[in-house]
């Protein structure tokens, strides 16, 4: 559907835009928000710098971003989508040549007021532009072979680019969302049979190469596969981050050693704990109850997305919606999998709770994108 | 471009489809991870908490307090004694090398410790306090305390660490201690943790080391948190230690200063027993070396001159030295004799200078000889030949017996470092031990306490203790631990005629008490006081045919290496004894004057409790007596004395 085909008179105008935004989700946004306040609080040793107060100020600015991007009808996004994923590629590609290293990697472009990620806005850009090719094509030639190439290109040339700083985490990450919004679009699934299968092979030939001068990966990212799949040979090494998270998650008991009680991140056994393992923090100190409750709260946000995208007759607004859940989705899995455990050391933060702006800010305007199409979705008329 | 309804609805259809299954997957791993969650908080948890306990917390270990050693009067031997010292911890002191040089304008700082502090500083985490300056004066401490603003991270402490405060008195019988080596771990199998404390004391001879585990105490712990980098954050919970035992020697310590005093100059040692329950009151062993300097780390040259010392200070001669005991073993041979009836107490052997045995001579000392000798005789004369020939009819087996039930040749039970047995010769012991079988000759030899008979002079206080009681008394030298008075053992009558030892006790109260007697110029004429005893000159070295038939050579005339050793054994009172005493001065000359003389001062001094009156000495020694008491460096002792003897 093009925007003139949009009732634009059914859908709501003006200040009355505000009362058909989808409050539910943004209750839960605040509430996920105020665990990471609390968390952040808590890391610092119970004082609201240096993390906390930031942290704040953001989600207000970000919540504000939200509200605006809510209040612009949705097929004004629709219609940036390309220009957004063009001047994505550009940032993407002044990292490399003027970003700021931090961590061992190239990630930020210091702006000033602020450090900016473009990995971050890649996702979200990312999700726009392949909503917008597949809201475009027609339904019938979504699997033919010529149609499908132009969105795996789109997926692969900023990934490609996230690699090269490198940023691992939010590579696989781009890769998955942009499989997963192909998937919703409708692509015949035997593609993805065939991608799986290709994937199984390419972890194969990763191990195999090792060693060689025709290795995959870099070093550190071999070690970080070898910490995962055998934290204990190295505890004091790289498997230090995996164990010592380990030690602080299960510690935490059914109801946590209560709120700045934690010892593993007050003493400094964790590393990163206020950004990539603060959910070890928040289940060190409120236990079982406390990060099950964090889980719940991901759990209906996502539901509500869902809902909000099954209830939505306009396919560009369902599938940015779907994209972003799924986006968000993969965020908290991958975080959550990684400090209890289950999954590598990739460098993801916990979505809303870990301290850090560029992930805040994006997210929150990505979810602005999802209250705009909740409340720009074609209404049947009465 | 347009597109039909139908399409829209047929697109709604398929999104909801996928996002139906894709929600539905994203659930099941939301599911996977809380049932992770479940196991790792709620099956886990305990195991979680052990180990984050284990990360947070450490136990650190307060060293206790060692044990104290006081004399048989409570004078302090051992002392645990504040040590003054200057830490600095890096992270406070922002510009460690300006600190150290602004200390340095304060105090007096040692190079090389200082040298070993700054690489400490410069390789230990920030906030770990390293030593600067250890043992400084109280002064020095307190120029540093006032001007503690301007150094920051400078911080004086106290620790505690060993001292001595009569110095050498003791070095033999406390011993010392000084820093654990690896060598002292080595030893142990499962070491004490406290041992791992960097400059922890141990005990490394005499005493200290015998009794470490009485005196070491057991370690309190002070479980503390610490954070990832090690830093202490806090102290849980605190468990004081528990203080090492107090030990109380048997020693009386003004004695044994008497008795390092009189023997200063001399190489040799003394012992002094109480005959009743076998205390020893004096166990000196000359010349002595300060303790205090090894607990601080001796230096290089202060070593050296104690090793290279002919005397030998770091020997203990009074329990690691053994010696001929010549011819103080002539109460041996003679209760030997007694007991097996091969002489009576009145029955005379001619002495003419020598024995003939084959066609070798054996000699006595007096080359005219003595003449018709009986036991009393043989012994205050200490005429060779009369011994030579009960000897020989006693035989070396019934002779050793005696020795050893007297105390010789046995390893007494002492908590002091390398007591020798000495040796008590049998024919089994010469066949295992030298190529030639037991000769007539080696007996005649062995009955006046030369050839291959050795003994200590603790043994031969024993002896002359068990031949004054006529009782089996074993040495003590810890009276008591934490307080509890340790068991006397010992003590039952000896297995000897009571007859025969009245006998040689008679024999021996004549050696110093008759005109004629070896140590006359040694009596007490004080009433109640007289000592008995017995003198002894043993060979080094042979005498060979040639010499004796030019004269034998003079004891002064020869180099001191090769001079006799001069014995004493003795007993005191007569009438009724109380402490027995030996002393050895090695290559002294003879043992009646230069041994015996000491061995008076020392009984005097031990039944006088202090220093006797000079009435107590022959009225024509008593200037002598009175210069060489002007010239005796003893210590004061404030502490009020038992009337030991008399009160």
């Amino acid at each position: 559907m093009s925007y003139l085909e949009y009732r634009v008179q059914t859908v709501p105008s003006g200040f009355r835009k505000i009362l058909h935004l989808n409050w539910a989700l943004i209750v839960l946004l605040v509430a996920v928000s105020c665990f990471g306040f609390l968390m952040l609080y808590s890391v610092a040793g119970g004082s609201m710098s240096p993390w906390a107060e930031p942290q704040m100020k953001r989600f207000v600015l970000g919540m504000f971003v939200m509200l605006a991007i809510a209040m612009v009808p949705i097929w004004f996004w629709r219609n940036m989508a390309g220009m957004a994923y063009g001047a994505t590629l550009l940032l993407l590609l002044a990292v490399e040549f003027f970003g700021v290293t931090g961590m061992g990697a190239q990630r930020w472009i210091d702006l000033g007021f602020m450090r900016l990620q473009p990995s971050e806005v890649a996702k979200i850009s990312l999700v726009l532009v392949l909503a917008a090719y597949y809201d475009w094509l027609d339904l019938d030639k979504v699997s033919r072979p010529q149609w499908v190439l132009p969105p795996v290109v789109l997926i692969l040339v900023p990934t490609f680019l996230v690699l090269k700083q490198p940023d691992l985490g939010t590579a696989i990450l781009m890769t998955a969302g942009g499989g997963i919004m192909m998937f919703l679009a409708g692509v015949h699934w035997l593609y993805f049979a065939a991608v799986i299968a290709v994937g199984i092979a390419a972890v194969y030939a990763v191990f195999v190469t090792r060693g060689t001068e025709w290795q995959l990966i870099n070093d550190y990212q071999y070690r970080r596969i070898d910490t995962f799949l055998d934290p204990a040979n190295d505890p004091l090494g790289a498997g230090y981050h995996i164990t010592q998270s380990k030690i602080a998650l299960g510690s935490g008991g059914w109801t946590g050693r209560g709120f700045m009680q934690g010892t593993q991140s007050r003493l400094n056994f964790l590393p990163e704990k206020h950004t990539d393992f603060i959910f070890t923090t928040l289940a060190e100190e409120f236990g079982f109850v406390g990060g099950i409750s964090l889980l719940a709260l991901y759990a209906m946000i996502i539901f509500f997305c869902v809902v909000s995208a099954m209830s939505n007759k306009d396919r560009f607004g369902s599938l940015v919606t779907l994209g972003v859940a799924a986006a968000f989705f993969l965020f908290f899995a991958v975080n959550m999998s990684m400090v209890m455990g289950l999954a590598p050391v990739v460098g993801v933060p916990l979505p809303l709770v870990s301290y850090g702006g560029s992930a805040m800010l994006v997210l929150l305007a990505a979810f602005g994108l999802v209250q705009s199409a909740h409340v720009h979705r074609p209404r049947s008329k009465r | 471009m347009k597109r039909t309804p139908r399409d829209s609805d047929e697109s709604v259809r398929r999104i909801s489809r996928r996002a139906m299954f894709l929600g539905g997957t994203q659930l099941a791993f939301m599911g996977v991870l809380g049932l992770r969650m479940r196991f790792m908080q709620v099956d886990q948890a305990d195991q979680f908490r052990m180990l984050a306990e284990e990360n947070r917390i450490n136990i650190r270990l307060i060293p206790p307090n060692r044990g104290l050693i006081f004399d048989r009067n409570g004078e302090v031997i051992a002392e645990n004694e504040q040590n003054y010292r200057i830490v600095v911890v890096r992270e406070d002191a922002g510009d460690v090398d300006a600190t150290i040089a602004r200390l340095a304008q304060l105090i007096e700082l040692d190079a090389d410790e200082l040298e070993r502090a700054t690489k400490e500083l410069k390789r230990r985490s920030p906030f770990v306090p390293v030593t600067v300056a250890d043992r400084l004066a109280w002064k020095d401490l307190t120029v540093v305390a006032v001007n503690a603003p301007a150094l920051p991270g400078v911080t004086p402490e106290v620790g505690l660490s060993r001292h001595y405060p009569l110095g050498s008195d003791f070095s033999h019988v406390v011993g010392y201690v000084g820093p654990v080596s690896d060598y002292d771990l080595s030893k142990l199998k499962n070491p004490d943790p406290l041992l791992q404390i960097p400059k922890f004391q141990i005990g490394k001879i005499g005493i200290e080391t015998k009794l470490e585990t009485n005196l070491r105490g057991r370690a309190g712990t002070s479980r503390i948190e610490v954070n990832s980098a090690g830093r202490v954050m806090r102290e849980l919970e605190r468990q004081d230690g528990i203080a090492g035992q107090d030990l109380q020697l048997s020693v009386d310590a003004m004695l044994q200063n008497f008795v390092q005093a009189r023997m200063e100059g001399v190489s040799g040692a003394a012992v002094v027993m109480d005959t009743h329950n076998g205390d020893l009151l004096a166990i000196g062993s000359s010349p002595s070396f300060d303790p205090n300097k090894f607990v601080r780390g001796i230096s290089v040259p202060d070593y050296r001159e104690l090793t290279e010392n002919t005397f030998r200070p770091l020997a203990d001669k009074s329990v690691q030295g053994t010696y001929p005991p010549g011819s103080t073993f002539k109460m041996v041979t003679a209760l030997a004799a007694l007991e097996a009836g091969v002489i009576s107490t009145d029955e005379t052997v001619y002495c003419g200078g020598y024995k003939q045995l084959g066609n070798r001579r054996f000699h006595c000392w007096r080359r005219g000889g003595h003449g018709h000798v009986n036991l009393q005789k043989g012994i205050f004369q200490s005429c060779d030949v009369y011994f030579y020939e009960i000897a020989e009819r006693v035989g070396i087996e019934k002779i050793s017996e005696m020795a050893r039930k007297l105390g010789l040749g046995t390893r007494h039970d002492l908590p002091m470092s390398a007591i020798a047995e000495g040796l008590t010769p049998t024919k089994a012991w010469k066949r295992a031990n030298r190529d030639i079988g037991w000769l007539v000759g080696d007996t005649l030899n062995s009955g006046i306490g030369q050839g291959f008979v050795l003994a200590s002079p603790l043994q031969l206080a024993v002896m002359a203790g068990r031949i004054a009681s006529g009782r089996n008394v074993l040495p003590r030298l810890i009276k008591t631990v934490n307080g509890v008075e340790t068991e006397i053992k010992g003590g039952e009558p000896l297995d000897i005629n009571p007859n025969n030892l009245r006998a040689v006790r008679k024999a021996m109260a004549s050696v110093s008490n008759y005109q004629r007697g070896t140590a006359y110029r040694s009596r007490i004429v004080a009433d109640g006081y007289q000592m008995a005893g017995k003198t002894g000159t043993s060979q080094v070295r042979n005498i060979t045919a040639a010499e004796r038939a030019r004269g034998v050579t003079r004891n002064r005339d020869l180099p001191w290496e090769r001079r006799d050793h001069a014995l004493f054994v003795a007993f005191a009172p007569v009438s009724a004894p109380r402490i027995s005493c030996c002393v050895v001065v090695e290559h002294g000359g003879g043992g009646s004057t230069a041994a015996a003389p000491i061995a008076r001062d020392i009984v005097l001094q031990a039944q006088f409790g202090g220093l006797p009156p000079l009435s107590a000495y022959p009225r024509s020694q008593r200037g002598t007596i009175q210069s060489m008491r002007e010239n005796l460096n003893l210590r004061e002792f404030s502490l009020p004395r038992d009337g030991r003897i008399r009160t």
